[in-house]
């Protein structure tokens, strides 16, 4: 669904952690409050955590709010130091020289996605915050899941709107925490049947938006995890996340393998892989088979994986393990009875195949 | 006396104690009460939170019963009590919990379900890791196995799960400062369910599953209000479990569970004896066999006894009279290198199932 938020290759890993290393000095933490529509409680949420803050101490200001707020909202700002957003030509940006000039320990940002008037700086405010985070000020700022940038076309999919307002997922992705602002989509009252109709396609549009919101911060999650195993050393894979690796070989029946695979996928909310060991001396017959089945496996979006390895079923198995894979597809021809199918590569991948389950697909 | 429409079910779902679950709960009962609902608390626990005691403030509370066991007294929620009361919304804490044997119900969700039947709505609270399909993942993350499970289909039932979310590192400042435990029990929470990993590992299993869940309401909602738009329908998808006195059948049957909810199957599971009952089996087998199918049913998943002298050939057949897709079995325990020498079928089954795809299903175990 988001593949850009979810695996970086070890070059990425170790370039992140480069960067990381030269910008540990003071960088800020960033919290990221996430919703899926107005409404939802976000800044009521945030504004409390301010409060709860304050109390306890810390140096917090409010950098952005939303325009509209409900009175239990407005009781908490009472409380809390405000710095006004700047109009620029009768626009508004958060005022991030005074924010800096003042130094808060934590500054509020209700609203990322929110792009800035011509002659600020930066062209939108997730750059501003960007730039707090790099002054060493700690940020928590809120954001409704239709403002991913990556999320564009299902947003637009699902309600019919396009949006100009994003902020990136690496962004997002970067954040040192985030936080899910759930609520069901508001329930219908007594309505007109036509109001019930539009009312019903209404809460539909915003369940798959909040349905949209719980995976990606789940992904948010999921990476997290990975960066928290691998910095402590831990090759544990959790099977939080359900990981579908289908084998591909020249002769397999791929079209109902990858058919069951995107169901899964789409059902479990999972990631779908594709491998394929290197075999020597392949017949140039068996090669166009093969490069037809990855192009397949590309067009159904899976990620695709070629492998090296003189023992196909241990290279598998090896990938998979190291990729958190929880099922493994695999097809397997009858032919030749059960002496043909002790030692076979199947026979390999079913007993090697520890903590993950293996779905054979006669062919 | 008219029939009562069903009360509504709303599930607050966490992934950790301290999370905030009855306190949003709470919330939410007030904002009720505050709208003119007769709402009353059928069961609190505060865990002596002040805050969430506080938050209890001005609402109804039916008072516990007390139930006495082995000498000793317990208190439960007191179900009779809350029917009799008959409130338009009840507030009832911790939906996993197993009462104190001599209470009228086993188990907590089933006092949930009186109350529903008579037409209340409840609010309740749980944790990701009490659901029963998820127990070998749980497992897995935590190295806790978790006794006090819900089954799927109860949850499936909610009108709404709601997830109650907080960060892991909130979570633990929370519990450093000894708002969810009483400062000695944290120090031990801190190592074992707390751990760092294990609470952003349970917390992604919670998001994903009340991803789940308000998917699984959309379709629901769509196949009720509209034509199939689909211009190929799915082939109906069902799924069989090999039930044996294995003790791994429980999470077999448990993942089998899981996937056919998650791909809208049919799922059976099935035991293959030659007498076509359990009375061939030494005592001790045929217990194992008699509370897996048991726990199968518990879980709404029809059972069978099929009577047949070979465990794959009947397995198979049965499969393909009943246009079975996938069998769900478990690995084999020992690899076996001479033909005739394993006593487990699963390489027999691999061969014979030509028209159906056979899922080796593999245990789950819990990291150093």
């Amino acid at each position: 669904m988001t593949r850009e938020l979810r695996r970086r290759t070890p070059e990425e890993l170790l370039r992140e952690v480069q960067a990381e290393e030269a910008g540990a000095v003071s960088k800020g933490h960033l919290k990221i409050f996430l919703g899926y529509a107005s409404g939802v409680g976000k800044s009521f949420r945030m504004l409390d955590e301010a409060r709860r803050r304050r109390e306890r101490g810390q140096d917090i200001v409010i950098g952005a709010i939303q325009p509209r707020l409900s009175p239990d909202v407005r009781g908490l700002l009472e409380r809390l130091e405000v710095i006004p957003l700047k109009t620029v030509d009768g626009e508004t940006a958060i005022d991030v020289e005074t924010i800096i000039r003042r130094h808060p320990t934590v500054c509020v940002v209700d609203g990322l996605a929110y792009n800035n008037p011509p002659g600020v700086r930066n062209r939108a405010r997730w750059q501003d915050v960007q730039e707090l985070l790099d002054a060493g000020i700690k940020v928590i700022a809120s954001i409704n899941v239709q403002y991913v940038a990556e999320l564009r076309d299902q947003v637009k999919e699902i309600t019919g709107k396009e949006i100009t307002e994003t902020v990136p997922g690496s962004f997002i992705k970067s954040a040192d925490e985030i936080e899910i602002i759930d609520a069901p989509a508001e329930e219908s009252m007594d309505r007109t049947p036509e109001e019930e109709v539009e009312t019903k396609r209404r809460q539909e549009r915003l369940s798959k938006l909040r349905e949209l919101a719980l995976v990606i911060a789940a992904d948010v999650v999921d990476f997290q995890l990975h960066q928290y195993l691998e910095s402590h050393g831990i090759k544990q894979r959790f099977g939080a996340h359900e990981r579908i690796l289908v084998c591909i070989t020249p002769r397999a029946n791929l079209d109902e393998m990858l058919e069951e695979a995107c169901i899964v996928a789409d059902r479990f909310h999972g990631e779908l892989m594709a491998a394929y060991v290197k075999q020597p001396g392949i017949s140039q017959a068996d090669q166009l088979a093969l490069d037809a089945k990855l192009a397949l496996a590309r067009a159904a979006g899976a990620q695709i994986e070629i492998l090296e390895g003189d023992d196909p079923a241990e290279a598998l198995v090896q990938y998979a393990r190291s990729h958190g894979v929880t099922q493994l597809f695999v097809g397997h021809s009858q032919r030749g009875g059960l002496a043909r199918f002790r030692g076979s590569p199947l026979d390999k991948l079913i007993w090697e195949g520890h903590g993950m389950d293996v779905r054979v697909f006669p062919q | 006396m008219a029939e009562q429409k069903r009360g509504k079910l709303k599930i607050y779902m966490g992934y950790a104690a301290g999370v905030g679950k009855t306190f949003k709960m709470l919330e939410e009962a007030h904002r009720l009460r505050a709208a003119g609902m007769d709402v009353v608390i059928g069961y609190f626990e505060s865990h002596g939170r002040q805050e969430t005691i506080d938050k209890a403030e001005g609402l109804e509370l039916i008072p516990r019963q007390k139930i006495e066991y082995r000498g000793a007294s317990f208190e439960e929620m007191d179900t009779a009590a809350i029917l009799a009361r008959h409130p338009a919304v009840c507030v009832v804490d911790e939906f996993p919990h197993t009462n104190v044997p001599g209470s009228p119900r086993t188990k907590r969700w089933e006092d949930v379900e009186k109350v529903l039947e008579s037409g209340t709505d409840v609010l309740t609270t749980m944790n990701i890791q009490h659901l029963e399909s998820l127990n070998d993942q749980v497992w897995e993350i935590s190295g806790v196995r978790v006794r006090e499970t819900i089954p799927d289909w109860v949850v499936q039932q909610a009108d709404e799960v709601v997830m109650v979310d907080l960060t892991p590192r909130a979570l633990l400042h929370r519990l450093q400062r000894g708002v969810v435990y009483k400062i000695e029990k944290a120090e031990s929470a801190l190592k074992n369910f707390f751990r760092e990993s294990t609470l952003v590992a349970l917390r992604e299993l919670a998001l994903r599953q009340a991803a789940h869940e308000v998917k699984q309401r959309i379709t629901q909602d769509e196949t009720r209000a509209l034509p199939p738009v689909s211009a190929r329908p799915h082939k109906p998808r069902r799924i069989v479990v090999l039930v044996t006195a294995d003790p791994r059948t429980a999470m077999l049957i448990r993942r089998a569970r899981r996937v056919s909810d998650f791909l809208g199957a049919e799922c059976f599971a099935v035991a293959v004896q030659p007498t076509g009952d359990v009375s061939g089996l030494p005592q001790e087998a045929r217990e194992s066999v008699e509370r897996h199918l048991n726990f199968a049913r518990n879980l709404h998943i029809e059972t069978r006894i099929l009577q047949g002298d070979d465990v794959a050939s009947t397995l198979v057949d049965f499969g393909r009279r009943n246009r079975i897709t996938q069998i769900f079995i478990t690995r084999p325990r020992r690899r076996t290198i001479l033909p005739g020498l394993s006593g487990d079928p699963a390489q027999r089954i691999v061969n014979m199932a030509k028209e159906m795809q056979v899922v080796i299903v593999s245990e789950r175990e819990p990291g150093t």
